[in-house]
């Protein structure tokens, strides 16, 4: 008698409990077919349909809040960077801002066929090519050492990194005593029974500058190689090491896999500094340093200075196109190469 | 006793056996005789001593310059241009002027004097006023952009919709890009708004500088959901979360950012090159380049005055910093 009187109770609250959630359910369920007949024609999948059936009051109501959060930053970004970006598209494809006439590629035409803008991209391509890729080896190098049994390691590391933190223009005294026609190099150089360079004047200057981007920039692409080799799992190597693989085929087949999300950042942020490398030139020569150091920052620098619209936005675009397709490009060779491992 | 010994013996020969040494123990009793494993400890011994050796190497050409410029800048004015006259005394229009024909470089001064310091803060007032430039200009930056990058990363973490996705793509692809994209846009708005040649000009743009929130966003996606998720069953509102739990879970994080941030600043010489014509208003950082000979002493000891901010705050800060740098890693995840 009081088991069937139970499960009767239980029946009604069953019943009960579907009413108020089918009364919950409702309105939901409605909202998403309309949003389904609206957007019948795209063909949602399932899975992206989920989340949206989930959304509940709370839910909205995080995003509108959360939004709000955002906005500071976003309308920041939006008036100093992206607003002002259309319309230097649109000034690159104008004869000048107040007029406005629509002169399709022109500038960029004229500005590929400007002499100094051709010297500038060289000069800059050319350090790039150089410096970034020494920058990636030498820092792994560097990790590599740190990461293997050597006594003072936190002390090593801290020296590496030291140069990062140091402002470019207080040791630019010193690399101008070094480098000088009557500077510290020379000496050495003489010593050995060379003949003097003069190392910021002629096409040797190319040289110094990668040796002063190096100085740099390896210390912080050494911390992310660091991090990286670190988090390789163990057992795998321990693995390789009992099939009695060799350190150099561990490091070649199985950690340059692990490395290779890392390898992909370390490049961009090597390009990235690669251009910041102005600072080193202009601090130690000026505004007009030797030919083979003119670096595309003078271009602009001396462009700002004309207050040549056009041709700033032309080269910004350009330069933008460039890098977006070099970044793209890095991504993609990354993707096929570190498929099959989660690094 | 003996007991124990025989399981212990047992045990050994089952890992030989697990191991494969038992099945190739002729081959492996060769690879593992007793003077192959020591030649191999000598062998590694050696690489050790090798790699600390060419790791010192590399750690005295990094921090010669450093100790080079901090310890000369003890030098009185004289013995500076006794050593270093050769390359500092050249004036823009007549040519070299030759003191010796060659340069002296010491680690060590002669007589240790503190007159060039003395000179810098209490004769020449240019330079401290110059420093105060840099301070008035990256202050700021550090605090706000850290504020509003905060902000912006709790609403990037709390919600992840698809439109938030794509702003935060935006965000990155814009951190990515060099100065030489980012200034034209910054100069054009700076001129709409008459703010050119003013600190706003260096201001706004550094406090909207994506960098903090890319760096920020990562660190508080990594705060369990839970956590928020207990806070709001507690009746925390949005602001509560962001202010109670998200900012002191991200203490380290906001260091690590504040420090990143201040060092990109402070090294600034591109945006008051562009940004900023009034050399009045320049940071010490632009000019310091434009020390002429008769002041090279000072130099040195402006350098060094410069550099002391930076290096107190790695001396603190290194560990914020490394984890800064290796958090920005994951740029893909």
């Amino acid at each position: 008698m009081v088991k069937e009187r139970n499960r009767e109770e239980k029946k009604v609250l069953k019943e009960k409990k579907a009413l108020k959630e089918r009364k919950v359910r409702k309105p939901l369920r409605k909202a998403s077919g309309v949003q389904e007949t609206e957007s019948a024609g795209k063909k949602r999948s399932p899975v992206h349909k989920l989340p949206r059936k989930k959304m509940t009051k709370m839910k909205r109501k995080i995003k509108l809040v959360s939004g709000i959060y955002i906005a500071p930053s976003f309308l920041g970004v939006l008036a100093f960077f992206l607003l002002p970006f259309v319309v230097i598209i649109y000034y690159s494809l104008v004869d000048n801002p107040i007029s406005g006439n629509f002169v399709g590629f022109d500038n960029f035409i004229r500005l590929i066929n400007n002499l100094s803008f051709k010297t500038a991209v060289a000069n800059t391509f050319s350090f790039s090519i150089v410096a970034v890729p020494l920058a990636v080896i030498l820092s792994l190098l560097l990790a590599i050492m740190l990461d293997s049994k050597i006594p003072f390691k936190s002390q090593f590391r801290t020296f590496f990194l030291s140069p990062m933190m140091v402002p470019v223009a207080s040791i630019v005294l010193i690399w101008r005593v070094m480098f000088d026609y009557n500077g510290a190099v020379n000496d050495v150089l003489v010593g050995l029974g060379g003949a003097k360079i003069d190392w910021l004047k002629s096409s040797y200057s190319q040289i110094v500058v990668v040796i002063l981007f190096l100085w740099k920039n390896l210390g912080y692409n050494m911390i992310l190689f660091m991090a990286a080799l670190s988090s390789i799992p163990r057992d795998v190597i321990e693995v390789a090491r009992l099939e009695s693989a060799s350190p150099l085929q561990t490091f070649l087949y199985i950690k340059t896999r692990y490395l290779s999300s890392t390898f992909l950042f370390v490049t961009i942020m090597s390009l990235i500094s690669s251009f910041k490398v102005f600072r080193e030139v202009y601090l130690l020569t000026g505004n007009y340093p030797y030919d083979t150091i003119y670096m595309l920052q003078h271009y602009m620098n001396n462009a700002f200075k004309n207050l040549d619209y056009q041709r700033l936005s032309a080269a910004a675009i350009l330069m933008s196109l460039v890098m977006i397709l070099i970044i793209g490009t890095l991504f993609i060779v990354e993707d096929r190469f570190g498929k099959d491992v989660e690094g | 006793m003996k007991k124990k010994n025989i399981e212990r013996s047992a045990v050994l020969q089952q890992k030989a056996v697990k191991h494969g040494r038992a099945v190739k123990r002729d081959r492996l009793d060769r690879k593992y005789s007793r003077g192959r494993i020591q030649g191999r400890r000598a062998w590694s011994g050696f690489k050790i001593a090798l790699a600390t050796c060419v790791a010192a190497v590399f750690a005295f050409l990094f921090l010669m310059p450093i100790v080079l410029t901090i310890s000369n800048s003890f030098m009185s004015g004289a013995e500076i241009s006794a050593n270093y006259g050769s390359v500092f005394a050249t004036s823009d229009s007549g040519g070299r002027v030759y003191v010796a024909e060659k340069v002296n470089l010491k680690f060590i001064p002669d007589m240790v004097s503190f007159s060039q310091y003395a000179t810098v803060l209490f004769r020449s007032p240019e330079y401290l006023l110059k420093f105060w430039n840099s301070v008035i200009l990256v202050g700021p930056i550090v605090a706000f952009q850290l504020l509003v990058a905060s902000l912006a990363s709790f609403g990037f973490t709390r919600y992840r919709g698809r439109l938030r996705e794509i702003i935060f793509f935006t965000y990155i692809i814009l951190m990515l890009m060099p100065y030489q994209v980012t200034l034209v846009p910054n100069y054009l708005v700076s001129d709409w708004l008459n703010i050119l040649d003013t600190k706003w000009a260096i201001w706004l743009p550094g406090i909207f500088s994506p960098f903090a929130v890319f760096l920020l966003t990562k660190f508080m996606r990594r705060i369990p959901t839970s956590t928020i998720e207990a806070a709001q069953i507690d009746g925390a509102g949005e602001w509560q979360i962001y202010r109670r739990i998200c900012m002191p879970l991200c203490r380290g994080a906001l260091c690590s950012a504040a420090i990143l941030v201040f060092i990109d600043y402070w090294n600034m010489v591109e945006q008051p090159l562009i940004l900023m014509r009034d050399e009045e208003m320049h940071p010490l950082s632009v000019f310091l380049s434009k020390i002429n000979e008769g002041e090279i002493g000072l130099a040195f000891a402006v350098a060094t005055i410069y550099m002391v901010p930076t290096l107190l705050v790695f001396l603190y800060g290194e560990e914020y910093l490394v984890d800064g740098i290796t958090s920005q890693g994951g740029i893909k995840g």
